[in-house]
């Protein structure tokens, strides 16, 4: 599935709920899914900023293509939720679409100020960071084909 | 006394005095409930503001037209009325700032740079704002003063007998939050203005939560200076008071250079103006400032006593309401308070807690509110804060309090 694939799949699920407190129960429930990260990822060094809660991001390249984990602590289960969708959207595709995504999941999900005042803050500083790792990659790969 | 208060105050008419309340937010009524980071106008105010703008606007005190003069009379009257409503000696005492963080740093910048050297000792204490406690930092950088701290008990009182052991003849400047915008602290100034002075320190006093729920009055309590912001008590964005007294003030260099603070300009020397205006630098906020005023007899008019016994009433009621709710904390337990309610819910995080009050019409303050020293005394990283006003009911306490039972719904 590519990553517009994937979000349009999201777009749909959100769309079977009319209410925005259910659309938040959703993603507290989507978050209670995400996979617990291992203790050595949560360093400071993996510490998004800009969250009010504690966000850590852990970024690795699997060949071509770039894998993503995440956590919150524990309490912060909104914030555990909308890294779960970008985990989901973004872990395991090819360097190249994750630098060039376009998320526009995140207006169309229709979770109005929940996402927007992330936006601001810690969703835009973890959706930078993810980017900028798989620019990295990127710039990485066509660094090592010219001196080859 | 309360139920007499209840009966004084009109509380549906209250509310329709303030047309930002009558909306919906997410399809729910709107409640409000962060009145401690600003509250709401009502509509003197605004017809203040839309009266100056849409009649007299003009720059004041060097206009001789019938506008400038208009204007230049009400913002002197504002001026006056807020002489009154601190009980200042005199009218020159008053100075306008921008809020109280521009008073404090004012405050700092002035007496602080002139008069306090290396080794003296500045007292502030745990449950201060951060406009409170940086500037007193930046001082103690720049003139390698010592910075101490009042600390705080589990109730969220400050510990007096810490506070006397601070005391000594190296302490010079005592500056402490009359009431804690983070827990609803009602703090002991008069006590705590005796015992500095006792020892030769001045002090000031951050009234940025008090000035709208307490009365207040300079001169008995002998306050060196007071500061508080307009929007915290109905009035606008943007307007602050700094009081002090005379003396002080006319021995403190000014603040900012420019127009409205000199006498006489040559390139070789400038001769200030005197008090107030040798701080009011430039034009000032001149339409905030002459609204103020209305906000000020609004108060007046509501009666001061009535405001705080009805807040007091809500207080009460919302403490008891939250209690009932299973894994709520309150933070900040002080026997005496104004009408603010932090707390935290076992298991759930204070931003989620912010955003799905929200989504059910409820406003409430989220986070460390600018206060992360208190925040760590509680080993907490924030609360959630529900602060009442005049216009509040329990009719939307009751809706927090569902609002509330939601979230754990959703969240456990």
């Amino acid at each position: 599935m590519t990553i517009n694939e994937k979000q349009d799949e999201i777009i749909d699920e959100f769309d079977l709920f009319d209410d925005q407190l259910d659309k938040t129960q959703y993603i507290i429930d989507l978050g209670k899914k995400l996979p617990p990260m291992p203790g050595q990822y949560q360093t400071d060094d993996n510490l998004i900023r800009g969250c009010q809660s504690k966000v850590w991001l852990h970024s690795e390249s699997r060949g071509e293509r770039v894998h993503f984990e995440a956590d919150s602590e524990p309490t912060a289960q909104i914030s555990k939720g909308l890294v779960s969708l970008l985990i989901r959207i973004l872990s395991d595709e090819k360097a190249e679409d994750v630098a060039s995504a376009d998320l526009y999941f995140i207006d169309r999900i229709g979770l109005g100020n929940l996402v927007t005042s992330r936006r601001a803050g810690g969703l835009a500083s973890m959706i930078q960071q993810m980017k900028q790792f798989a620019t990295a990659r990127i710039n990485q790969k066509s660094n090592v084909e010219q001196a080859s | 006394m309360q139920a007499a208060t209840h009966e004084t105050l009109d509380i549906e008419a209250i509310r329709r005095d303030f047309p930002i309340l009558d909306q919906n937010v997410n399809g729910k009524p709107l409640v409000y409930f962060d009145n401690a980071a600003t509250t709401q106008k009502p509509l003197p105010v605004l017809n203040a503001l839309t009266r100056y703008y849409e009649g007299y606007n003009a720059n004041i005190h060097r206009g001789i037209h019938h506008l400038a003069e208009k204007a230049t009379s009400a913002f002197e009257t504002s001026r006056r009325t807020i002489q009154q409503f601190l009980n200042a000696g005199e009218v020159e005492e008053i100075i306008f700032t921008y809020g109280t963080t521009d008073g404090i740093n004012l405050v700092a910048q002035t007496y602080g740079r002139r008069f306090l050297k290396e080794g003296d000792e500045i007292i502030i204490s745990t449950m201060e704002h951060h406009s409170n406690i940086v500037p007193w930092q930046m001082l103690c950088e720049e003139k390698g003063c010592v910075l101490k701290v009042i600390p705080v008990n589990d109730a969220g009182e400050l510990i007096l007998e810490e506070y006397e052991k601070l005391l000594s003849e190296r302490t010079k400047f005592v500056s402490v939050v009359h009431v804690s915008n983070a827990l609803g602290t009602i703090n002991p100034v008069q006590t705590i203005i005796e015992k500095a002075h006792a020892v030769g320190a001045k002090v000031l006093i951050d009234g940025a939560q008090a000035s709208s729920h307490i009365d207040i009055d300079v001169q008995a309590l002998d306050v060196d200076f007071y500061v508080f912001s307009a929007h915290k008590l109905y009035g606008p964005t943007g307007m602050g008071v700094l009081y002090g007294k005379r003396a002080l003030l006319e021995a403190m260099p000014p603040y900012r250079g420019g127009g409205e603070m000199i006498k006489e300009v040559t390139f070789e020397k400038t001769i200030y103006n005197d008090i107030p205006y040798k701080f009011e630098a430039g034009t000032p906020n001149i339409a905030d400032v002459i609204a103020v005023q209305s906000a000020l007899e609004y108060m007046e008019t509501l009666g001061k006593n009535n405001i705080a016994a009805y807040e007091h009433g809500l207080l009460e009621y919302a403490t008891d309401a939250l209690s009932s709710i299973e894994g709520l904390r309150l933070v900040g337990t002080a026997k005496e308070k104004i009408s603010v309610l932090s707390f935290v819910i076992d298991g759930i995080h204070h931003q989620d807690t912010g955003v799905i009050l929200d989504q059910q019409g409820i406003a409430v303050r989220t986070g460390h509110h600018c206060a992360q020293p208190l925040m760590r005394r509680f080993g907490i990283t924030g609360t959630s804060r529900a602060s009442f006003a005049v216009y509040n009911t329990r009719e939307e306490i009751d809706r927090l309090v569902e609002g509330l039972h939601r979230v754990r719904k959703m969240m456990l």
